[in-house]
C-alpha cells in the first residue's frame, strides 16, 4: 500500500517516518514559501493562544487538575473501558476492540459494506488519519469524504496533514484556490482567494454530500466512561451534520481519549479550545450516546501501541494529550519545518515522543533528536507533559538499541565514551582542553570533518583563549 | 561563606574570560571564592544526547568536589538547570539512593549567576560599568529550567552607562541545544538566522546572555556573517568597571 508515492507499515498506519528527520528537513527548510506560510500562521495562534490563557488566573490549576484527571484514567484505564462498554452497549451501540491499525481497518471496512455504502463522509479525527483509513477504504472501493476544511484543502490536494489542528497550515490561501480550481466538481471558475468565499465554496461542496451520505465515520476528542458518552470538539459545524444526518455513525477512538466522569469534562472544556484555536470556548460542540432510533452506531476502540505506551512508566504521559497542538505552535523547529518532516501523522514536539512511543523507537529512531530541548511544549501543555525529558529519555532508548545492534560502538557512542573517561579525570582533562587551543590554527577553516561540519556549515568556531581559566587560576588565581 | 565557582567545560576550556569575570565579580562584592580544580563538567551533553550511563560518574565527580562548600555558582543557566534537574534523577534511577540525595542537597546551594547576586546576595547594582548598547538573549533553560525572570534585567539596568535595547521574540530558542547543533544542522542554522535577524533588528553591539553555550552559537553565526556585533557574557558586562571596561 503507497500513500503520496510513500510505502506505509501497515500495522501501525501512518507512524512510521519513511526518512529520518535531518533529511526531510532539509526539503522543508529549502522551501520559501511553505516557511513565510508556517511562521505567519504559527506567529498569529501562538499570539491568540497567549491573549486568552493570560486571562484565567487559575490556567496553572487547570493544566494540573487535567494531568491528574488524565494521570487518574490512565491508571485505571481497563476499568473505565469496561464502563464505556457497558455504559454504549446498554444504550444500543455496538462497541469494536481493535489492537492495530490493520484490524481496526478491517472493522470499519465490514461495518461500511454492511451499511451497503460506497461513499463515507469523515469528521475530522487523527486516530483515522493514524491508522491510514481512508487508503484502506479506498482499497475496498469506498470513497471517503474529508468534511473538514482543512482536512477537505489537504484530501484535494492529494497532500498529507501537516498539523493536527490545522492540517493544511502549509497552504495559503491562493494555493487553496487553486487545489479547489482543480479538483473540485462545480465549482464556480471565478473564485477568489477570500477567505469567505473559499468557505462558502466549500460549504456548497459539502452540503451534496451530507445530504445523501449513508455512513459518517468520526474520531472522539473525549468519551465520559460513566455515560457512555462521546463528545467532538470543532469550528465549522461539518461535523455535527456528519453526526446527525447518515444512518450509520462510526467512531474511531484511541483507548486513552476517555475521562472518567462529566465533572471532570469541564477542565477541558476551558482549556482545550484556548490552547488549540485561542477561542475561549469551541464553537460546536456535539456529545452522542449510543445509537438514536432509526441509527446505527459503532465504537471502534483503537490500541496500536498505547497499550505498550502505557507499560512504560517515562513514556506513559504522553497518553495524556489532548491533541490540542499547542506545543506545535510554540516549537521552533516544527515552525521551521512544518509537519510532514516528522513523517508521521503526528508532528511536532508531541509527535516527536509520541509516534516512537507507539511504534517502537527502532522505527522512528531520529524523531527524539528533533528538538533543541528549549522547553516551550512543555510550558504550553495544558495536560503538563514534560516532553523534553520524554525526548531525554527516549534519545536513550535509541543509544541502546543501537549499542545492541552493533558490536563495535558507534563513533558518536565512542566520542561520547572518550569524554566522559577524559572528564572523570581532572588531569587528563586539563591537558585535553590545554591541547583545545591548537585549534586557534583551525579556527578560520570553514570545513571541518563530519561532524563537526554541521558546525562548521554555519558558524565560526570561537577563538579559544591563551590559557585555560584552570591554568590562569593555578598561575594566579589564587591571588586576591 | 564558603563560594565555589563551577566554570562549566566550556567556560574553562574557550571561555577562560567569563570565569576570570565570574571570579573577579564575587571578589568586588567582597566574598572569598573558590575554584576547584577537581571539577569537570555537569555531564549533560552526555544526558540529552542519550547517554545518561556515562553522565553518572560525572555527577559524583560534582557532587563531591562541591559539598564542602556554601554555595556554588555557575555562569550559566542551562549547567545550573542539569545539575538541579537531572543529577539526583540520574543516581535514582541508577539505584544509588545515597549519592542522589547528597546530589540533590548540593544542586539545592547551586546557583546560576544572575540567581546567586539577586536571591542569595540581595543585589542587583553589582557596581558594574558598561557604556554600551546592548540586547539580551534570555536562553531557554535560564527561562524555562531555571525560571530566574527578569533578574538578569534588573542586574543590567543597574549597570551604568548602559543601553539596554528590548530584544524582538527573546524567548525564541536560538538554535544550539547541544549536540542538536551537529544533529540538526540545518535547523538550527534556520533558527540561529531568525536570531541574527532580531539581534540586529534592534541596532545593539553586544548581544549578552547567561549562557557561554548559547553565545557561542549566535557568536559563531555573527561572525561569519561579519556582522559587528559581538557577543557578552553577563557575567563579563558586571564585572566591567570604570577602570576596567571590556
Ligand atoms: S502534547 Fe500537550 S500541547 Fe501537545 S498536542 Fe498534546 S496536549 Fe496539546
Amino acid at each position: 500500500m503507497t500513500f503520496l508515492g510513500i510505502p506505509t507499515a501497515s500495522s501501525t498506519g501512518h507512524l512510521r517516518a519513511p526518512r529520518t528527520f535531518p533529511e526531510a528537513a532539509h526539503d522543508a527548510l529549502g522551501n520559501a514559501q511553505l516557511r513565510r506560510n508556517l511562521g505567519d500562521a504559527t506567529a498569529t495562534i501562538r499570539a491568540k493562544r497567549a491573549g486568552v490563557v493570560a486571562e484565567l488566573p487559575d490556567w496553572e490549576q487547570l493544566r494540573a487538575a487535567g494531568a491528574a484527571i488524565k494521570d487518574e484514567t490512565l491508571a485505571h484505564l481497563d476499568e473505565y473501558l469496561i464502563q464505556l462498554e457497558e455504559q454504549v452497549t446498554e444504550r444500543g451501540g455496538v462497541v469494536h476492540w481493535a489492537r492495530d491499525a490493520d484490524e481496526a481497518n478491517r472493522t470499519v471496512v465490514e461495518l461500511v459494506r454492511a451499511a451497503g455504502a460506497d461513499e463515507v463522509v469523515k469528521v475530522k479525527s487523527m486516530a483515522t488519519q493514524e491508522i491510514a483509513l481512508n487508503e484502506a477504504l479506498a482499497d475496498a472501493g469506498i470513497t471517503a469524504l474529508e468534511t473538514d476544511l482543512a482536512e477537505l484543502i489537504v484530501q484535494l490536494g492529494h497532500d498529507a496533514p501537516s498539523h493536527i489542528l490545522v492540517p493544511a497550515i502549509h497552504r495559503n490561501r491562493s494555493e487553496i484556490r487553486e487545489i479547489f480550481l482543480r479538483e473540485m466538481a462545480g465549482v464556480d471558475p471565478a473564485l477568489t482567494d477570500d477567505p469567505r468565499a473559499l468557505a462558502e465554496a466549500a460549504r456548497t461542496y459539502l452540503r451534496r454530500k451530507f445530504l445523501s451520505a449513508q455512513v459518517a465515520i468520526s474520531g472522539a476528542n473525549f468519551a465520559v466512561a460513566e455515560a457512555g458518552t462521546l463528545c467532538v470538539f470543532e469550528s465549522e459545524g461539518n461535523g455535527r451534520m456528519c453526526l446527525t444526518l447518515p444512518r450509520t455513525l462510526i467512531t474511531v477512538m484511541g483507548i486513552e481519549k476517555l475521562v472518567p466522569t462529566w465533572r471532570d469534562l469541564e477542565v477541558f472544556l476551558q482549556t482545550l479550545p484556548r490552547s488549540s484555536t485561542g477561542e475561549r470556548m469551541n464553537p460546536y460542540t456535539s456529545m452522542w450516546t449510543g445509537a438514536t432510533e432509526g441509527q446505527q452506531f459503532h465504537l471502534v476502540l483503537l490500541d496500536n501501541g498505547r497499550t505498550a505506551t502505557l507499560a512504560d512508566p517515562h513514556g506513559r504521559s504522553a497518553l495524556r494529550c489532548i491533541r490540542c497542538s499547542a506545543c506545535l505552535n510554540v516549537c521552533p523547529v516544527y515552525e521551521r519545518t512544518g509537519g510532514h518532516a516528522y513523517g508521521s501523522v503526528y508532528p511536532g514536539p508531541i509527535g516527536a515522543v509520541l509516534s516512537p512511543q507507539l511504534t517502537g523507537v527502532e522505527h522512528n529512531p531520529t524523531l527524539p533528536f528533533a528538538s533543541s530541548l528549549c522547553g516551550a511544549c512543555f510550558d504550553a501543555c495544558p495536560v503538563a507533559i514534560d516532553i523534553p525529558s520524554m525526548l531525554i529519555h527516549l534519545r536513550a532508548q535509541v543509544v541502546d538499541a543501537k549499542r545492541e545492534a552493533h558490536h563495535t560502538p558507534t563513533p558518536e557512542a565512542a566520542i561520547m565514551a572518550a569524554a566522559a573517561w577524559t572528564m572523570n579525570r581532572p588531569r587528563w582533562w586539563a591537558r585535553g582542553l590545554r591541547a583545545a587551543r591548537l585549534s586557534r590554527f583551525v579556527r578560520r577553516r570553514r570545513a571541518l570533518p563530519p561532524p563537526l561540519s554541521a558546525w562548521t556549515a554555519s558558524r565560526d568556531l570561537p577563538d579559544p583563549p591563551r590559557e585555560t581559566l584552570r591554568d590562569w587560576w593555578q598561575r594566579e588565581g589564587g591571588v586576591q | 561563606m564558603r563560594i565555589a565557582v563551577f566554570a562549566t567545560c566550556l567556560v574553562d576550556g574557550l571561555f577562560a574570560d567569563v570565569g576570570k569575570a565570574t571570579i573577579a565579580l564575587l571578589r568586588r562584592l567582597g566574598h572569598d571564592v573558590d575554584l576547584p580544580l577537581e571539577q569537570t563538567c555537569c555531564g549533560q551533553m552526555h544526558v540529552n544526547t542519550g547517554y545518561p550511563r556515562e553522565a553518572l560518574p560525572l555527577v559524583r565527580r560534582y557532587v563531591d568536589t562541591f559539598a564542602r562548600y556554601d554555595a556554588v555558582v555557575a555562569p550559566s543557566g542551562s549547567c545550573t538547570g542539569a545539575i538541579r534537574h537531572q543529577h539526583a534523577e540520574l543516581a535514582g534511577a541508577a539505584g544509588d539512593a545515597t549519592l542522589a540525595e547528597a546530589a540533590r542537597e548540593v544542586a539545592s546551594r547551586t546557583f546560576e549567576l544572575s540567581e546567586f547576586l539577586v536571591d542569595r546576595l540581595g543585589v542587583t547594582d553589582v557596581g558594574a560599568y558598561f557604556p554600551h548598547r546592548v540586547t539580551y538573549h534570555p536562553t531557554c533553560h535560564s527561562l524555562r529550567l531555571l525560571r530566574v525572570g527578569d533578574r538578569p534585567y534588573r542586574l543590567l539596568r543597574a549597570v551604568r552607562g548602559i543601553e539596554l535595547v528590548e530584544l524582538p521574540s527573546a524567548d525564541a530558542c536560538c538554535g544550539f541545544g547541544g549536540t542538536f547543533a551537529l544533529k540538526n544542522g540545518e535547523v538550527s542554522t534556520a533558527m540561529l538566522a531568525d536570531k541574527m535577524r532580531c539581534i540586529l533588528d534592534t541596532g545593539a553591539g553586544v548581544c549578552a546572555a547567561g549562557d557561554a553555550s548559547c553565545l557561542m552559537h549566535i557568536g559563531g553565526g555573527l561572525s561569519r556573517l561579519q556582522a559587528g556585533v559581538r557577543t557578552v557574557h553577563l557575567a563579563e558586562i558586571l564585572a566591567s568597571t570604570e577602570s576596567s571596561a571590556a
